[in-house]
């Protein structure tokens, strides 16, 4: 059974735009995105729309919808009443590039930032070794698909355009937990979180994980770990005084951080 | 005023919308929820524990008062008074070990940034301050002190816990005997241990902090098993606040003779 839909769309670039409404003949079952599909191919060919894989997978088309961070196509018709009118805009913390498109560069650029894997030597017969169970922790961070909405909902960002040069977001938080929890790889991120990335500019209000599509559990798994771990090298007076008579700190763990002068 | 609004999501580059947020449901209801509830606790957890009087029902004591250090009324010191001189009210030596942990909880400061802090006041609704540095200065960088309030708390729960055994006697010390004053601090005391034990700083130490799981299998078992019941840290949070606060309360009323305790034996 079809209906019409209501919808309410922000058109337009960086020089200024505004909410237009449409209404779009949908079926039961379809997303948001078939709508817009529809729109696009029935009213207004020139709507710019990000999308690809169409279930959930990609990443592509992040946006709001009724002012919350969600997928386009993972977001069903039938959450919504059949009257209401379902307003979609583009990612409000980053720069529009045309309707529904935005310029998430921002986040490469952080991706960039982030030392890669370096892991230690191989062993004996040329192979590297890890248990089963040591290889399943870091799993859930790897359902990562980059849609980038944690990073459009998190408000050090999203309100503080001046903070985006100091602030990786919870996307990048979510990497340096994976290596920093990864057995066999050896760089000490620890003091790099907490400085360049911005870590302890988060104040773990967990909209991250509100909005994570793959339901990454980022605040409790991998932001609150490492700010443990950065409380462990840094805030620990333990460890401080350990360090001062000499006695070898056992939390480096097979890690070393580049930037420490010894 | 005008600086304000070229910032976050009214920035030049951004879309441009006008609305904070376009957010429909009731996305205030909570914070609306978290500031009420939190404040009146801060009211009335200050109010008593500023009394000084009024905390010990023979043979219950009051959690806002125990260890009760300072100059306290027979019966109640069960580990002396070292603090005989301090000349205020003797919950002031000890609350703040319990007030600290629960301010720098991972899960309360969440929900008061949002609820009183407005910072955001929900997710995608934009926060009303200009600027923003988290948790990155004094005094909000003492947040990371986090897991030394935990080793307090931990010791604070075992003395509740004490508490309670001496709860199974009557008002003459005789042992053996339960009243609803024993009921309530035993289950206060479940929740203050679930809340104690289900810290994020608990599962960090218990094994979070590892890189090879596979090389410490205890510690992996604790670890999982201090994940299961962090999944329900902010529900301990709410029930241990409710709990200690329905304890203090129930002995205010006993120890002023409003009302009498109910003995089942």
């Amino acid at each position: 059974m079809g209906y019409d839909l209501k919808m309410r769309i922000w058109r337009g670039d960086q020089s200024g735009g505004d909410l237009q409404d449409y209404t779009v003949e949908v079926s039961e079952g379809e997303v948001v995105l078939d709508a817009i599909h529809r729109l696009q191919a029935t009213q207004s060919g020139d709507l710019a729309v990000r999308w690809n894989c169409k279930a959930g997978k990609c990443g592509s088309c992040s946006a709001e919808i009724n002012g919350r961070p969600r997928l386009l196509c993972m977001t069903r018709l039938s959450d919504f009443d059949q009257t209401e009118t379902i307003t979609v805009t583009p990612m409000r913390a980053f720069p529009v590039i045309r309707d529904l498109v935005t310029d998430v560069s921002f986040n490469y650029e952080k991706a960039r930032e982030l030392p890669s894997f370096q892991p230690q030597p191989r062993d004996a017969d040329g192979k590297r070794r890890m248990m089963q169970v040591d290889v399943e922790r870091g799993q859930e961070f790897r359902k990562c698909i980059e849609c980038f909405l944690c990073q459009d909902t998190c408000h050090v960002v999203r309100d503080h355009e001046d903070n985006k040069p100091a602030f990786a977001g919870p996307r990048f938080f979510l990497r340096y937990a994976e290596l920093d929890m990864h057995p066999l790889d050896t760089h000490d991120r620890r003091a790099l979180a907490q400085d360049a990335a911005g870590l302890g500019m988060c104040n773990i209000t967990k909209c991250c994980t509100e909005v994570c599509p793959e339901g990454i559990r980022i605040t409790d798994n991998a932001i609150i770990p490492m700010k443990e771990r950065v409380v462990d090298r840094k805030f620990d007076p333990l460890v401080w005084l350990g360090s001062k008579i000499g006695v070898r700190n056992r939390d480096n763990d097979g890690r070393t951080d580049p930037r420490d002068p010894d | 005023m005008a600086t304000e609004e070229r910032t976050g999501v009214r920035g030049a580059t951004r879309a441009e919308i006008e609305a904070r947020t376009l957010r429909e449901d009731r996305w205030w209801l909570s914070p609306l929820v978290t500031f009420v509830v939190f404040g009146a606790f801060v009211i009335y957890a200050t109010v008593r524990a500023f009394m000084g009087r009024d905390y010990y029902a023979s043979p219950y004591l009051s959690p806002f008062y125990s260890p009760c250090l300072g100059d306290c009324v027979e019966g109640a010191s069960d580990f002396g008074q070292p603090f005989k001189a301090w000349p205020l009210s003797a919950a002031l030596i000890i609350l703040i070990f319990p007030l600290g942990f629960r301010m720098t909880c991972y899960y309360y400061r969440k929900a008061y940034y949002r609820a009183f802090w407005l910072s955001p006041p929900a997710c995608a609704v934009a926060e009303p301050h200009s600027a923003y540095s988290g948790e990155t200065r004094f005094p909000l960088i003492l947040q990371n002190l986090h897991r030394w309030f935990w080793y307090a708390a931990l010791v604070i729960a075992c003395v509740l816990t004490f508490d309670v055994v001496l709860a199974f006697r009557n008002a003459e010390h005789e042992w053996g005997h339960m009243g609803l004053g024993t009921v309530l601090m035993l289950v206060n005391v479940v929740y203050i241990w679930l809340y104690t034990l289900s810290c994020h700083s608990c599962r960090h130490a218990v094994g979070g902090r590892l890189r090879h799981f596979s090389k410490h299998p205890v510690r992996y078992r604790l670890w999982t098993w201090v994940s299961g019941l962090n999944a329900n840290h902010a529900r301990y949070a709410w029930i241990s606040l409710f709990s200690v606060a329905l304890v203090d309360l129930y002995i205010w009323l006993l120890a002023m003779g409003v009302i009498e305790d109910v003995r089942f034996f």
